[in-house]
């Protein structure tokens, strides 16, 4: 009988690379975790090589080293600097062309040629990031077509953690470990003194349809029993955690909380935050002509809160100091986000912990905010009645 | 707490928001040495969405780049369409250069629009700081259209000195033919001007509306508009019966690029009209 | 000691003429401060219930406007004082003030000497007049900073 969806099946390891095959033949290109430069970046595989087999990866704040694992783990690691916003909402986009003409100019639209992709390898909280873009780009007044032709077509396998990173906390903003939905297929890796092998739940048809072209056997109480455990260790180790109660509040409370200005001073403004960040989406338009002056077309390109000139009208920037971007970038993500698109714009990923040059860790921030919460008023003056220091 | 977040009035289908329709220039004129207007019809026949006065459009010169401007015309003349605009940076000034008959991109309307249905049977304050009467005429023609439908109509404008007053002609037809009570005051002046010397909010405190059946419009710098709310709360009138126009880093118009933000809102889409009430939390705070 | 602030105050000229009693009161109401270099003394828009005798040092008085910024309008110095609006209502400071240096002040109480002001009419003519002629120094001030006399079209 054809596997269904909600059906759990079993893989085993030297069966994988059928799956990339069998996706292949389907006609997706996929995509998912490799080694480059040191890290575990997203980009095109062709094979189950192409995964960073046998590769753990070591984060803290400010800290990502890949370290060799005692087994042949194709999932072993946590997430790295690359989120799978590189693909449905690319670097760079061009959105129109326009040519000078007779009556003026002429704008061209850019066509939708979103290729056909599998995702190999997305974690639980990406899947949350990922369906928080989707509320920005397809859920609001405006719709992004570029987002949406690129999103429709993908093919989401999940892949349940085996062990939490560093800076995890996924745990706290209810994203994870476990995958609960957005995927085609999820999968546990399941590592056994004799057996190497995978528990597959089957999200949608389409999963479906892959898992009947691959070798598989439907799952018996003891494979789930050994995934579930996999990620209740996962799930009770994470690297950090935040309270998120009343966290908005907090946060609107507290624009002049001195913690602030201590966060500024050790904050680059480098904005590796908001480049690794899966939800952060901030771009700017950029108009450009060839050098006849014809020609012009306008580009989209990923920006960050944190240059000096985001916030730019006439003559200067509302934002010119770190403090203020800083403020910015954690407010938003954590609080005015909410009533923006009713939720959290964090998952708990802790990549701009890892990432941040400085170790700056947006969950003692909070933490630092909410033990010492101080009044609006500014810092009151020594209070002495005697002058005799003087 | 926040009050939670409204639908503005929306442009066209989602595929024109993104992409410029091309205006044909119908008129350049020099408002004062550093503001101009342009009136513009579409250039091809058809296209183009009415508006909403305090909606704003995204003006793009070819090659340039592209700028948002309120819309500052009357809506009954759509679908012409006027701009007024200060020559300040290189978009601003690249368009102060074109001339009649040459084309120009336009992406709109988009935002929150002035509460002029609202205001039916109230009196109206409006309080206009400086190139602040640009997007706020739309808001006068509209009023003067119906009238009758409004108690008192007060205009206080408030220009840096006399050659920087813009729309003369308008101000005089609003104060004589429309019965409104049309106060102006500069900033500074050379010696002959009779009028008045002051900053605009001075003018509040002996205009004559029932603060408890006004509803007030500002626009101006943000400091301006500040005092402003400051002096007309003196008088009386509710946060929710005030509404200003904010103003912030623009690029996408659409929500998606995030240089708008302004606290939770995104000023292209919550904005660039707000009820006072709804940003009290954020008004006046520094860099937010 | 509450003697010294009594001195402080007794030789200042803002403060000649007033009654013993009052000056007393006055001096109960006042304490020593010292803000460092950058210290925000007060913001725009807080609640306004003090007053400052500038001892030593500079404040600056600043309105944020965006994009500019903090933007320094006057400053006030060794031997001036600074702040009315806990005099008037809705007492709510109009201006931010900021040490430009390390200043020693007194600072005052104003809310408990404005509710002493409305049962002591005497005390509150007192201290209004001399309040007044403050306001007016910085008004005619304000008014020739206004005309930016310097300027080349001057």
């Amino acid at each position: 009988m054809p596997p269904q969806t909600k059906d759990m099946v079993v893989i085993e390891h030297h069966n994988f690379d059928q799956i990339l095959k069998s996706l292949t033949g389907l006609g997706y290109e996929v995509v998912g975790p490799t080694i480059r430069d040191g890290a575990i970046v997203y980009d095109q595989l062709s094979s189950v090589n192409d995964l960073p087999v046998g590769w753990t990866d070591e984060q803290d704040g400010g800290k990502y080293r890949l370290k060799r694992r005692g087994d042949e783990a194709l999932f072993g690691y946590a997430v790295g600097p690359h989120s799978w916003k590189k693909f449905l909402h690319p670097p760079m986009q061009r959105l129109w062309q326009a040519q000078r003409d007779a009556n003026g100019f002429h704008i061209f639209a850019e066509k939708q040629m979103a290729p056909k992709r599998a995702f190999l390898g997305v974690r639980s909280c990406e899947l949350h990031a990922i369906e928080i873009q989707d509320k920005v780009f397809l859920e609001g007044a405006y719709v992004d077509l570029f987002y949406k032709s690129r999103r429709e077509n993908v093919f989401i396998v999940a892949v349940h953690c085996g062990q939490s990173g560093g800076t995890c906390f996924c745990v706290s903003m209810n994203a994870g470990p476990k995958a609960t939905f957005g995927f085609d297929l999820a999968l546990t890796e399941v590592i056994q003194k004799d057996r190497h092998y995978f528990v597959v739940e089957v999200g949608t048809e389409r999963g479906a349809e892959v898992v009947s072209m691959v070798p598989h056997e439907l799952a018996a109480q003891n494979h789930k029993e050994a995934a579930e455990d996999i990620v209740a260790q996962t799930a009770g180790s994470m690297g950090r955690k935040i309270d998120t109660v009343g966290i908005k509040e907090l946060l609107y409370s507290n624009y002049e909380h001195p913690r602030w200005d201590q966060v500024a001073a050790r904050c680059l403004s480098c904005a590796n935050c908001t480049m690794v960040c899966p939800t952060c989406f901030c771009t700017t338009v950029e108009d450009v002509t060839d050098l006849s002056g014809e020609h012009a077309e306008r580009w989209r390109k990923w920006d960050s809160c944190f240059t000096a000139n985001f916030s730019y009208i006439h003559g200067g920037n509302i934002r010119a100091t770190v403090k203020s971007r800083y403020r910015q970038w954690m407010t938003h993500k954590l609080a005015t986000w909410i009533d923006q698109f009713g939720e959290s714009g964090c998952v708990g990923c802790g990549r701009c912990i890892t990432w941040c040059p400085v170790a700056i860790d947006l969950t003692e921030e909070v933490r630092a905010i909410r033990e010492s919460e101080a009044p609006r008023v500014a810092g009151a003056p020594e209070q002495d009645r005697d002058d005799s220091n003087d | 707490m926040v009050p939670m977040l409204e639908r503005p009035m929306a442009a066209g289908p989602a595929t024109d928001a993104m992409l410029p329709m091309p205006y044909r220039i119908q008129r350049v004129w020099r408002d004062t040495k550093d503001t101009f207007t342009l009136d513009l019809k579409p250039a091809d026949s058809g296209g183009g969405s009415s508006f909403a006065p305090g909606q704003f459009n995204m003006l793009y010169v070819f090659g340039v780049g592209e700028i948002p401007i309120s819309i500052s015309s009357d809506p009954s003349h759509f679908p012409a369409i006027r701009h007024t605009t200060r020559a300040v940076g290189t978009v601003s000034k690249a368009m102060g250069k074109l001339k009649r008959g040459e084309v120009i991109g336009v992406r709109g309307p988009f935002g929150s629009h002035w509460p002029i249905k609202e205001a039916a049977g109230r009196d109206v304050v409006i309080v206009a700081g400086g190139i602040g009467l640009a997007p706020l005429r739309s808001a006068l023609y509209e009023i003067m259209s119906s009238r009758d439908q409004y108690g008192r109509v007060t205009l206080l404008y408030g220009a840096r000195s006399p050659e920087d007053i813009l729309f003369q002609r308008e101000l005089e037809l609003w104060r004589g033919k429309f019965d409104s009570d049309v106060q102006l005051t500069v900033d500074r002046a050379p010696s002959g001007w009779r009028g008045t010397v002051g900053v605009v909010t001075t003018l509040i405190g002996r205009a004559r509306f029932d603060p408890a059946a006004t509803l007030a419009m500002i626009c101006g710098p943000e400091v301006m508009m500040r005092f402003t709310v400051m002096e007309i709360r003196k008088r009386g009138v509710a946060a929710n019966e005030i509404y200003l126009s904010m103003e912030r880093n623009m690029k996408c118009a659409v929500g998606f690029c995030g240089h708008c933000q302004y606290g939770p809102f995104f000023i292209c889409k919550d904005g660039p009209v707000f009820r006072l009430d709804r940003i009290a939390s954020i008004f006046g705070l520094a860099e937010i | 000691m509450i003697q010294t602030i009594e001195r402080i105050i007794g030789e200042h000229s803002f403060f000649h003429g007033m009654a013993e009693q009052h000056l007393k009161f006055i001096a109960g109401c006042a304490n020593n401060a010292r803000f460092p270099e950058g210290q925000l003394i007060f913001r725009e828009g807080d609640e306004a219930n003090h007053f400052y005798f500038v001892r030593e040092g500079l404040i600056a008085i600043e309105l944020m406007i965006p994009p500019r910024g903090f933007t320094t309008v006057q400053t006030v110095g060794e031997g001036e004082m600074l702040g009315w609006s806990w005099l008037l209502s809705p007492y709510r400071w109009h201006f931010t003030g900021r040490a430009l240096e390390p200043t020693r002040a007194l600072t005052f109480d104003g809310k408990c000497l404005r509710t002493k002001c409305e049962e002591d009419h005497d005390l509150g003519y007192e201290v209004l007049k001399r309040f007044t002629h403050i306001i007016s120094e910085r008004l005619d001030a304000t008014r020739l900073q206004l005309l930016d006399l310097y300027g080349a079209h001057a």
